[in-house]
């Protein structure tokens, strides 16, 4: 067993024992950590590689309406509502990433066309109010079947679930790390002509990581209504979400594994502690103090907190290696 | 036949338009100075709308609460927006002015969280309202509403002073020549930071003319921004980036789209066009309709 793995087997098995140990309050944080978690990562799959989506708020409400829609009106099991609303986010992530990528659209003009997308999902969402009750947000009925319904009131069962989709998404990110993949979208973030030149498949590259990227986000949001049993366009999507998912992912760190989970425990602590520090009294509190330390990050920190970490990390390393005869 | 033509000339279709070419001018002015903002500095201000938001809170508390003559008011805040722009260059643009363009949008995303909740902390989640009452009046069947008519006239008024500015004044001119080429203008002995300086404050007062008239008709919020602010992002892109009167157009190609599918469909829905439209249209045309 190698230093890193073992590191890695000690995370799993603290992280499995919380539920024993953490008060119900603290298991609550957690789970939305993990399924935050979930999400930005899949964002920093490709925001990593320069490509800065402002519209996974988009696939994110997708994946959350569709399952609870088809539930509340169909009755359709989350089992077949999840998938459906991934492969509804897919298709979009298609539609919307294959004329981008065709075109190169890219920069300024790919976050602004994939915030239009979000916009559109987050003001359908709202004006099928009827349906989806709108601004107000929605309730998936709840029935006494757990497992059919894929709704636990028990808290520990729903943290061992988005603890192990966690991991997955994890793993899934760490095994396409440094592979010929990876090298290939690193290039392209970097100079797509020669990335194209050196004979890489540059639209299929892109439409690859954006389509997965976009079905985790879908599966990450349909999740989260699973979870709150509620769901409203303001947290699952639109540009409020989609850019609370760009800024958790870089303060974090997008470009390290665990950055984004970082990410997301960095600011969901601040917002719960900002609000039994202040009370609701002063609603505003967090986001004022978040928008700030948002605009330092990008300034003093692009690589995030994670990126910072490692880079001090490296730096050791080589000191320690340097000194050794 | 007969449902067409009535249809056509169905009056209050009429009013919707007449409405959707007034709000067009508004939205004008504002992709104007978003415009320039990107243009000459290549930043996108994603905060944009959320300048115009302070604004209108300080025509508010300064006119409605301290009882100034609402003139004034509007002075300050165009004084103060114009102020709030050159911080916000100052602040957050200089220091990434040479990292990656997206990570300048996303300093001014993290500025728009940050107006927001300020202005949530600060004042509360309440609708405020101005309390002038300005007229309406009609032409034949059609009621218009003065604080319309003065917002068009003056955002015309704002946009026309702002072209005489860019292609009459030596300052003008040298904002121009930065927008087209940012190296040769430092050898040629232009002060860069000078132009991106003058620019944003610019910019500001623009978004703070903008809150003046904004603030005639609608209540304001914390999330304000949040209604009108990507609306203006879609104009500037389609009108291509920095092309002024470009932007002009499709500000009321925009303004007619949201009236119209607003009369025929719902107000989100007439959004959601607006927005499928932009993407359609940057997927036809990425370089903007109204570019060469």
């Amino acid at each position: 067993m190698s230093g890193r793995t073992r590191l890695w087997a000690a995370l799993v098995v603290v992280l499995a024992a919380l539920p024993l140990v953490l008060p119900d309050y603290f298991l609550h944080i957690a789970i939305q950590v993990l399924l935050w978690g979930f999400v930005y990562t899949a964002w920093a799959m490709m925001g990593r590689f320069g490509l800065t989506s402002l519209g996974h708020g988009a696939f994110m409400g997708v994946g959350a309406y569709t399952s609870a829609l088809l539930w509340n009106l169909y009755d359709v099991t989350p089992w077949l509502g999840i998938p459906a609303g991934v492969g509804l986010a897919v298709l979009l992530a298609l539609l919307i990433g294959y004329p981008c990528f065709h075109l190169r659209i890219v920069g300024h003009y790919f976050a602004l066309v994939t915030l239009a997308l979000s916009q559109v999902v987050a003001l359908l969402v709202v004006a099928a109010r009827d349906v989806t009750g709108g601004s107000l947000g929605m309730t998936p009925h709840a029935v006494d079947r757990p497992l059919y319904a894929l709704q636990f009131p028990d808290r520990a069962t729903f943290y061992f679930i988005a603890l192990a989709l966690w991991l997955a998404v994890i793993a899934l990110r760490q095994r396409t790390d440094g592979g010929m993949r990876s090298a290939a979208l690193q290039a392209i973030g970097e100079d797509e002509t020669a990335a194209a030149a050196v004979g890489i498949d540059v639209l299929r590259e892109k439409l690859r990581v954006t389509v997965v990227s976009a079905a985790i986000t879908a599966f990450g949001g349909s999740l989260y209504v699973q979870y709150l049993m509620y769901v409203n366009p303001d947290t699952v999507s639109g540009v409020g979400v989609s850019l609370q998912i760009v800024f958790a992912s870089i303060a974090g760190g997008m470009y390290g594994v665990l950055g984004p989970t970082v990410g997301a425990l960095l600011t969901l602590s601040l917002t719960e502690g900002l609000r039994i520090a202040f009370g609701t009294h002063f609603i505003g509190a967090a986001n004022t103090i978040y928008g700030i330390l948002l605009i330092l990050f990008i300034i003093f920190m692009p690589r995030g907190l994670v990126g910072v970490a490692e880079g001090a990390l490296a730096r050791r390393a080589r000191r320690v290696k340097a000194a050794a005869p | 036949m007969q449902a067409v033509l009535d249809t056509v000339f169905d009056i209050y279709l009429l009013e919707a338009m007449l409405n959707g070419v007034l709000l067009g001018g508004v939205l004008a002015l504002l992709a104007l100075g978003l415009n320039l903002i990107f243009g000459v500095i290549d930043v996108v201000w994603i905060c944009y709308a959320e300048l115009v938001m302070c604004g209108m809170y300080a025509i508010y508390w300064l006119s409605a609460y301290f009882g100034w003559p609402f003139p004034v008011a509007c002075l300050v805040a165009i004084a103060g927006v114009a102020g709030l722009g050159v911080l916000l260059h100052l602040v957050v643009i200089e220091p990434i002015l040479n990292s990656a363009p997206i990570n300048q949008l996303l300093a001014t995303g993290g500025m728009l969280f940050f107006l927001q909740s300020l202005a949530t902390l600060l004042f509360g989640t309440d609708f405020r309202n101005l309390g002038i009452r300005l007229p309406t009046f009609a032409i034949g069947d059609i009621y218009l509403s003065v604080a319309r008519l003065i917002a068009f006239a003056v955002a015309l008024v704002g946009a026309a002073a702002l072209y005489l500015y860019l292609s009459r004044t030596y300052m003008g001119t040298a904002i121009r020549a930065i927008a087209q080429d940012r190296e040769i203008m430092g050898l040629m002995g232009v002060d860069q930071r000078r132009i991106y300086l003058i620019t944003s404050l610019v910019g500001g007062a623009l978004a703070g003319l903008g809150a003046c008239l904004l603030v005639l008709q609608y209540d304001v919020h914390p999330f304000i921004g949040l209604t009108f602010g990507p609306i203006l992002f879609m104009i500037c892109v389609l009108g291509g980036l920095g092309n002024m009167l470009g932007g002009m157009i499709a500000a009321f190609v925009m303004g007619q789209i949201i009236a119209i599918g607003g009369y025929f469909f719902s107000s989100e829905l007439a959004d959601v066009l607006a927005f499928v439209l932009f993407i359609v249209m940057i997927f036809l045309r990425p370089q903007g309709i109204f570019s060469r």
